[in-house]
């Protein structure tokens, strides 16, 4: 067969490839009736032919360069006998590049925005994430050897989105009003920024001090961890008690920090390092638990009040100025005002 | 055959044969089908374009897609394993759902009038792209339904919320408190059990079966934000 194949470079002598000149139709199918109406008139010379043929045979690269096609097309002497394709030659190679960036482009989409890529990090058992869940309760006292992390992210995906709802839950029975816009945002933002902030932080310390453990499981880890802030929390938005979410707070949560801790502590080598690693992490854990809290805490001690006194909204409002509409009822506005104001400030002493 | 007559054993008539000696033994066989398409150029092709639907009335368009619409939320309220959901979805009742959710939990009070915006933004963002996270761990936990199939029936089986938030609106014309309040927790329940039970009915089969409650909680808590919006709506 190698002597009827052409090289690519070449003259070309045999029969075959040079007649797929017919295969492209002028409006770029792969028609193979010729539309004669469209042809252009111009005769050209033979060597764009040779131009085109070049072009399809290096359709397997991504090169679609006209200036190549120019070079080959003068390399080439042969007289084909095609007239005619010169006016179309232009919109040819306009076609091929189209269709080469179009491959290239496709392709990198196909690699980069997969969400297969994804797909293993979330091949996990309803059994595999319920014992996940409580081991990260249970801190392991083993440090001499690193341990194992799960690295999937199924787990603290839904840890977080838990966490957003219960946020969410403790928002609302506030019934905050003027902050009502942007609490999804808020509850998303602190969740997910806390999430995937302090795991690269903690990433990137580990990194400095040398600690076995790879981003992945990071973000498995800390996701976990928050477990025990959701229970706290869920528990906490329910039964106002300072006592309770401070017991809480240092049993629960110092738990799931434990255990955190101990994973670090096996997976690092070096006092010092072992001591700013997992220093940080505790505060940082600990301090989130005891802000989520916080952060709510006035408005629900609102809550608190409005139920045993009497029927103010837990959020101060200004009360709005009575427009002057009722001066046509020959109220003076201002005496309004003045009132409405007066009166407000009375029922805020209480 | 004239292979089997030329011996393979003696090495000189191999390379001595002359050209296209063996070419009286190729035949074209007879079970390799010669066919292809002429395709004809554009320009006519055109021409013979059918608009099917392009030229019909608009009465007919609207009326057609309501019907499908109608049908669809006749499958939400009453959820049978069916499949009509998932083979001809379409996102105008998602779509009809959100926005009524929308401007019927925004408050109507002037005073919050920078809160009316977010409101209506708020709920469509909560909905979309809690639908569209939904499915993408349904697809990651190796789900073999479609984006829009699954953005379709999470959509649609918002239904039975959207009932809740008009009987609570209805229930709160009367006078607040704790009856009132319990009454709207109660429907709010429901709703919010009925919506699970819809929309598991229909993504349940396309999950591996063991691992359909990691692809139901996902749909439990989203349905849990939008009823826990709901229920602490109260216009003022």
């Amino acid at each position: 067969m190698t002597t009827t194949a052409a090289p690519a470079g070449g003259a070309r002598n045999g029969a075959g490839p040079e007649w797929g000149g017919f295969e492209e139709n002028i409006q770029g199918g792969g028609s193979a009736v010729i539309d004669m109406e469209n042809m252009d008139d111009t005769s050209g010379s033979s060597f764009e032919d040779m131009g085109e043929l070049h072009q399809r045979l290096r359709e397997e690269e991504v090169d679609a360069d006209a200036a190549d096609a120019a070079a080959a097309e003068e390399e080439d002497g042969e007289f084909l006998g095609m007239k005619g394709f010169k006016g179309q030659l232009s919109r040819q190679v306009a076609d091929q590049m189209w269709q080469a960036g179009k491959r290239q482009a496709s392709r990198a989409f196909s690699l980069y925005a997969n969400i297969d890529i994804l797909r293993p990090y979330f091949d996990v058992e309803p059994v595999q994430v319920r014992s996940r869940l409580l081991e990260s309760m249970i801190p392991i006292k083993m440090v001499n050897f690193p341990q194992k992390i799960a690295g999937e992210l199924y787990g603290p995906l839904m840890l977080v989105f838990t966490l957003v709802a219960i946020l969410l839950h403790g928002m609302k029975t506030s019934d905050t009003i003027i902050r009502e816009g942007t609490l999804m945002g808020t509850a998303i933002g602190t969740c997910f920024g806390y999430w995937l902030g302090v795991s690269s932080f903690i990433y990137f310390l580990a990194y400095l001090c040398n600690a076995q453990i790879t981003m992945l499981q990071m973000l498995a880890l800390l996701g976990y961890g928050l477990f025990g802030h959701c229970i706290v929390l869920f528990i906490t938005y329910n039964i106002h008690l300072h006592a309770l979410f401070y017991l809480f707070w240092l049993l629960v949560g110092g738990l799931s920090t434990l255990r955190m801790v101990a994973v670090l502590v096996s997976r690092t080598v070096g006092p010092t390092q072992r001591l700013l690693l997992c220093g940080t992490l505790a505060a940082l854990h600990m301090l989130f638990l005891l802000y989520l809290h916080f952060a709510y805490h006035k408005v629900v001690e609102g809550i608190l009040d409005t139920l045993e006194g009497p029927n103010i909204p837990p959020i101060q409002r200004v009360p709005r100025d009575i427009p002057a509409v009722l001066a046509a009822a020959r109220l003076p506005t201002t005496i309004l005002n003045a009132t409405a104001k007066a009166v407000a400030v009375t029922l805020q002493s209480h | 055959m004239a292979e089997a007559e030329e011996s393979p054993g003696d090495p000189g008539t191999a390379s001595s044969r002359p050209l296209f000696a063996g070419l009286s033994d190729i035949s074209i066989s007879q079970d390799i089908p010669v066919e292809g398409e002429i395709t004809i150029p554009m320009k006519s092709r055109i021409r013979e374009f059918d608009s099917s639907t392009l030229n019909e009335s608009v009465r007919n368009t609207i009326m057609r897609d309501l019907k499908a619409v109608g049908k669809k939320f006749m499958h939400v309220l009453y959820p049978r394993k069916s499949n009509t959901l998932l083979r001809d979805w379409d996102l105008w009742g998602p779509l009809i759902l959100c926005v009524t959710l929308a401007l019927m939990l925004q408050r109507d009070s002037v005073d919050s009038e920078k809160d009316g915006g977010p409101q209506f933004a708020e709920v469509f963002v909560i909905v979309w792209f809690g639908a569209v996270t939904i499915t993408l761990n349904s697809k990651l936990l190796g789900g073999n339904i479609s984006f829009f199939q699954s953005l379709c029936v999470l959509g649609y089986c918002i239904l039975p919320l959207t009932v809740a938030l008009l009987i609570c609106r209805l229930v709160l014309l009367a006078d607040p408190g704790p009856v009132n309040f319990m009454v709207r927790l109660f429907v709010v329940i429901v709703m919010f059990a009925w919506s699970i039970v819809a929309s598991t009915a229909f993504l349940a089969d396309s999950q591996p079966p063991n691992r359909r409650a990691l692809a139901v909680y996902p749909v439990f808590l989203f349905y849990f934000v939008i009823s826990w919006m709901i229920l602490t709506f109260t216009p003022q």
